[in-house]
């Protein structure tokens, strides 16, 4: 396949992921329960990219020692507890991130 | 009722802090697709097509280890999975809309906007409230657009070293602030991050994501279910 077919096709299937809910659902499919459910969607898919890209290195492994980025995301999440500043929590974790690395 | 211009000015001021980590992803994005092979045309086309960071990323990562094309759209398709949850949601405030609106707006329905209007649709029940959608999704297409065009033009002037890949899962956990003080969100975020890490190497074809995020809202199904008991 050439690089234009499958970018095509990457994005066919990325608009389709996004397009195929909003045109099929209608308003009387919700219930206050499933309502409920889905108000945690962002909790169930967010760790799912979150978690990975903290403990799995790039060639695919578990990393548990010596991994500045577990102690820089806990940093940032206790930043992001207390202050509820989504610019404060992405830039305490970049921070400690690189005083972790080039500093200590 | 706010003017349409007014809801969508507001989209663009309330997206606008997720757009800093965008930043450094835009560009780090064209610095990878260059320095994988792919011509300077071909990667700006991937960002105006696909136009979703997360599925850009994973394309560029499995094009460069040699994966067959469909493992490579496939895994486009699990990443993407978690849009069909955003769309679910969403979709209730945009049931009364025309169609070419749903067309345009499914376009723009990326994380960040996503996010921060998902919680603005909650509050407001005027008509218009679907601009802020795409207020929050232009203004993520421009600087998305923009950064790719500055990493293929920088090339290798940005220092491997500085580990901006780092910034991605930083903007997500930002993301997730107002969920870690609730109980049940935490139980939920443990689960799908849990599932995600361990099964990140054994579930195929990349649907850890998917896999996580079913796992994670699972447990929200139980959780809450005990909650109306008590």
């Amino acid at each position: 396949m050439s690089n234009w077919a499958l970018i095509i096709y990457c994005g066919l299937i990325t608009y389709l992921t996004r397009f195929s809910m909003i045109a099929l659902i209608k308003k009387e499919m919700f219930n206050d329960r499933i309502r409920k459910i889905l108000s945690f969607v962002p909790s169930a898919i967010f760790p799912a990219i979150i978690f990975p890209a903290i403990f799995i290195n790039d060639k695919g492994l578990f990393e548990i020692d010596n991994n500045p980025k577990i102690l820089a995301a806990i940093i940032a999440m206790v930043i992001g507890i207390f202050s509820r500043s989504i610019i404060a929590t992405i830039f305490s974790g970049l921070a400690s991130y690189w005083f972790l690395i080039f500093v200590v | 009722m706010k003017s349409n211009f007014k809801v969508f000015l507001k989209g663009i001021i309330d997206v606008s802090p997720l757009m800093i980590p965008v930043v450094p992803f835009g560009l780090i994005f064209g610095v990878l697709a260059i320095d994988i092979g792919f011509t300077p045309i071909q990667t700006i086309a991937m960002s105006l097509i696909i136009f979703g960071g997360a599925s850009q990323i994973v394309l560029l990562q499995l094009f460069s280890g040699g994966a067959s094309s469909l493992v490579i759209i496939s895994s486009v398709g699990a990443v993407n999975s978690r849009h069909l949850l955003y769309g679910a949601v969403v979709s209730e405030h945009l049931s009364d809309l025309k169609l070419t609106w749903k067309i345009i707006i499914s376009y723009f329905l990326i994380d960040q906007a996503f996010a921060t209007s998902n919680e603005y649709l909650k509050k407001n029940k005027d008509n218009n409230r679907y601009f802020h959608l795409l207020g929050g999704g232009a203004t993520c297409w421009v600087i998305w657009q923009s950064t790719t065009f500055l990493g293929i033009i920088l090339g290798a002037a940005i220092p491997e070293k500085l580990g901006l890949s780092f910034a991605v899962p930083l903007t997500f956990l930002a993301l997730l602030v107002n969920d870690f003080r609730k109980f049940i969100n935490v139980i939920v975020i443990l689960v799908s991050g849990l599932v995600a890490t361990f099964g990140y190497n054994y579930i195929p074809f990349k649907a850890y994501v998917i896999v996580a995020a079913v796992a994670g809202l699972f447990a929200a199904m139980i959780l809450t279910t005990k909650d109306k008991k008590a």
